[in-house]
C-alpha cells in the first residue's frame, strides 16, 4: 500500500453536476456531485481506499478534501476526474499558457488517504479559501 | 393550467425549441421533451436557493436592502473604479449583453464572457485558421460520420445525439437508435454469460489488469452500415459507451494524434507503432473511413481548449478537418456549454469588433487574449472593481483568480445564491432569462432563437437588462456630478 500516488488532474462536467447546477449551488445535489473525485479502481487499492471514503487531493495550487468514487466505466490508471466546481477550482493549475485559459485538464497531482478529514461544505469552503 | 409548446430551453448551447412547458398558477409543474438537466431548471429553479431582494455586505455579512439602494452603491462602484471588470453574460439574452458593452465602454472596463474559461482558445484558433462549419440542421440530414472529441455530450449536452446527430431521423441518413439499443442489450446478454461462466469456473480470475494495458481495440465495430460515432476521450465516458468506436488517448497528447491522421489523411507513412497510446494499424482504419465518408463532422469540446496546446489543438483540428476536406466533405464545430455564450460573443463581436477580453481602459475596445482577459487581469491583481451577471466564476476559476475577484468590491446579478453571490458586496436577484424573462439567444451553431417567458417573475425581481440599464444610468448620474463639481471647483 502506497501513502501518496502521483496522479494526472482532469476536471469537468457529469450529468449530475448539471442537475445541481440547475437546482442551485448551495443545493445538496450541487454538494454531492462536484465534492467528489473519480479514481481508477486499482490506483484506490493502491491507496488503501475504498469507495466512498474520504481522499486528499494536492497540487502546486492548493489541496482539497474529496470523496473518491471508483471510476464506473473503464480503468483510468493515473488519472483523476473531478467535476467543475468550487472544490476542483481550489486546486487547479492557473497556468494561462498566455492566452487568458487556465489548464483544467492534464495537471499534476498527488492523492493520499483522509479518513476522518472533513468534506468541506461550499460555504465553508469558500469562507477558508476567500475568507468570506 | 395552460400548456406552453415550443419553448427554447436556456440551459446548454443546443437550445432544444421543443418544449413542452405545463404552467398552473404561475408556476411550473410539468415538462415534455427535456432532459434531465433541463428538468432540474424548470422544476427546481424557484426553490429556496433563489435570490428574492437585493443584498449589500454590512459589517461582514449580506443584508437585504432597497433597489435604489443597491443601484446607487453599484454604480458608486463602477463610476469610482479605474480598472473594473464586466464578466459574465453566457446566461442571459443578447438584450441585456448589449446593455453590457455600453456600460462597459462607459466605465472603461474589461469586458470579458464565460469562453476565457470554457472556448476562448476555440475563438482564438478559429481566427487563426478559420473554420469550415455549418447549421445543425445540415449535419443533423446530412452527417455520416460523426466524431466527438474530447467532449461528453451525453453529460454535458444531453440530447445533442438525439437531435442533431447519430440519433436522429435525417432527411438523407437513418437514426442509430434501434441499432444502439440492440447493441446494449446484446452487451447485457453477454454480461450475463459472462457471469454465469465465471460462477462455474471461481478459480479463474477476472484479470482487469491485463484488459487495461491494451485500450484500444481493433475498429471492427466501424464496419456496420449507416451513421458511424466515433468517441476520442482520455477516459471512457457515457458518450464514449454509447459510440461505435471509441479511442482512449494519453492526456494531453491530442495534438500528436490528430497531427498523425492529417499525415495519414495525405497518404503519408508514420515511421512509429503509436500514437498518444494509439496503435497506427487503428488509426489508419479510422481515417480510411473518414476519407471514405460522404459527411463527416467534429465536434469538440473542453478536452482540446483545457489540454496542453490549448488554442493550438484548436489549430490542428481545423488543419485536420480542412485536409480532409480535399478527400471529402468534413465539417468542425465547438460545442457551446452555456446557453448563449454564443450570443455573448457575437454581440461583442459585433459592438467592439472582438468577440472576449475587450478592454475598454483607453476608450476604445483592445483585444489581446493574454493580457486582456478577465483571469489575465485577475491574475496579475489589476482590477479594483468587478461586476459578475449570470455566472459563477467563484465556482468556475482558479482559486487565485477567485482571491483577487474579493479583494475589491464585487457586484453580482444572478437569480440564485451561488458561489459569487456568496462573495459579493452588491448582489442583485434578476429574473430567469428564458422562464421568466423573454429575448434572443444564440444555439451553438450561431443560429439566433427566441426564447420564451412562461411565468411572471417574484414580485420585485427585475431582468438583467433592467437592472443593467438603472447601474448605466446611475453610473452616468455621478460622472456627471463629479465633472459638475470639479468645474465648479475650477
Amino acid at each position: 500500500m502506497q501513502g501518496k500516488l502521483k496522479v494526472t488532474l482532469l476536471t469537468g462536467r457529469t450529468i449530475e453536476q448539471g442537475v445541481g447546477k440547475e437546482y442551485g449551488k448551495s443545493s445538496p445535489e450541487y454538494y454531492e456531485a462536484c465534492s467528489m473525485v473519480y479514481m481508477d479502481a486499482d490506483d484506490m487499492k493502491k491507496l488503501g481506499v475504498k469507495n466512498d471514503t474520504h481522499v486528499l487531493v494536492t497540487t502546486p495550487n492548493g489541496s482539497v478534501v474529496l470523496r473518491a468514487v471508483k471510476y464506473p466505466r473503464s480503468a483510468i490508471p493515473g488519472l483523476i476526474y473531478i467535476p467543475y466546481g468550487p472544490w476542483a477550482n481550489a486546486i487547479v493549475s492557473d497556468a494561462t499558457t498566455s492566452i487568458g485559459t487556465p489548464s483544467f485538464k492534464g495537471t499534476p497531482a498527488e492523492v493520499e488517504s483522509a479518513l476522518g478529514k472533513p468534506v468541506l461544505s461550499m460555504q465553508a469552503l469558500l469562507k477558508k479559501e476567500f475568507g468570506r | 393550467m395552460s400548456v406552453i409548446n415550443a419553448v427554447t430551453c436556456p440551459i446548454c448551447g443546443c437550445l432544444c425549441d421543443d418544449i413542452e412547458v405545463t404552467v398552473v398558477n404561475n408556476e411550473v409543474v410539468k415538462i415534455k421533451n427535456g432532459c434531465a438537466v433541463c428538468e432540474a431548471k424548470y422544476l427546481g429553479y424557484n426553490s429556496e436557493h433563489r435570490i428574492r431582494k437585493p443584498l449589500m455586505r454590512k459589517d461582514g455579512k449580506l443584508v437585504p436592502v432597497s433597489m435604489d439602494e443597491a443601484i446607487h452603491k453599484a454604480g458608486e462602484i463602477l463610476a469610482n473604479a479605474n480598472y473594473p471588470i464586466l464578466y459574465g453574460w453566457s446566461s442571459t439574452n443578447c438584450e441585456a449583453q448589449r446593455v453590457g458593452v455600453e456600460l462597459a465602454e462607459e466605465v472603461g472596463g474589461v469586458l470579458d464572457n464565460t469562453a476565457v474559461v470554457c472556448h476562448g482558445p476555440s475563438l482564438l484558433g478559429t481566427q487563426e485558421v478559420g473554420i469550415p462549419t455549418s447549421t445543425l440542421g445540415q449535419i443533423r440530414h446530412r452527417a455520416d460520420v460523426i466524431i466527438y472529441w474530447g467532449c461528453d455530450p451525453w453529460s454535458a449536452h444531453p440530447r445533442h445525439l438525439e437531435r442533431y446527430t447519430s440519433f436522429t431521423e435525417g432527411r438523407f441518413e437513418d437514426s442509430e437508435w434501434k441499432s444502439y439499443v440492440n447493441k446494449v442489450k446484446a452487451a447485457a446478454g453477454m454480461k450475463k454469460l459472462l457471469s454465469a461462466q465465471r460462477r462455474e469456473e471461481p478459480k479463474k480470475v477476472h484479470d482487469t489488469a491485463a484488459e487495461s494495458v491494451d485500450f484500444n481495440k481493433p475498429p471492427e465495430t466501424l464496419q456496420k452500415e449507416g451513421r458511424k460515432l466515433i468517441v476520442v476521450d482520455v477516459r471512457k465516458s457515457m458518450s464514449a459507451e454509447m459510440a461505435d468506436y471509441f479511442i482512449q488517448i494519453q492526456p494531453n497528447k491530442d495534438y500528436e494524434l490528430m497531427q498523425a491522421m492529417r499525415a495519414l489523411v495525405r497518404d503519408e507513412e508514420l515511421d512509429v507503432d503509436q500514437v498518444a497510446g494509439v496503435p497506427v494499424k487503428y488509426l489508419r482504419e479510422v481515417v480510411d473511413l473518414l476519407v471514405n465518408c460522404n459527411f463527416g463532422v467534429i465536434f469538440f469540446g473542453m478536452g482540446l481548449t483545457h489540454s496542453a496546446g490549448k488554442f493550438r489543438n484548436i489549430e490542428v483540428a481545423i488543419s485536420l478537418t480542412r485536409d480532409l476536406n480535399m478527400r471529402t466533405k468534413f465539417l468542425i464545430m465547438p460545442m457551446r456549454g452555456h446557453f448563449n455564450v454564443s450570443g455573448a460573443n457575437i454581440v461583442f463581436a459585433w459592438q467592439s469588433g472582438y468577440p472576449f477580453g475587450v478592454d475598454f481602459s483607453l476608450g476604445y475596445p483592445r483585444y489581446n487574449p493574454g493580457e486582456t482577459t478577465s483571469m489575465d487581469v485577475l491574475l496579475r491583481g489589476e482590477s479594483d472593481a468587478a461586476l459578475v451577471i449570470a455566472s459563477d466564476p467563484g465556482a468556475t476559476f482558479p482559486k487565485r483568480a477567485v482571491q483577487n475577484l474579493v479583494k475589491h468590491p464585487l457586484i453580482v446579478i444572478d437569480p440564485h445564491m451561488n458561489a459569487t453571490a456568496m462573495l459579493g458586496d452588491v448582489v442583485f436577484p434578476s429574473a430567469f432569462v428564458g422562464i421568466e424573462v423573454e429575448g434572443t439567444a444564440y444555439r451553438m451553431d450561431n443560429v439566433p432563437l427566441p426564447l420564451k417567458k412562461v411565468v411572471e417573475p417574484p414580485e420585485g425581481v427585475l431582468s438583467d437588462e433592467e437592472i443593467l440599464k438603472k447601474i448605466l444610468r446611475e453610473v452616468r448620474l455621478i460622472k456627471s456630478q463629479k465633472t459638475k463639481q470639479k468645474t465648479e471647483a475650477a
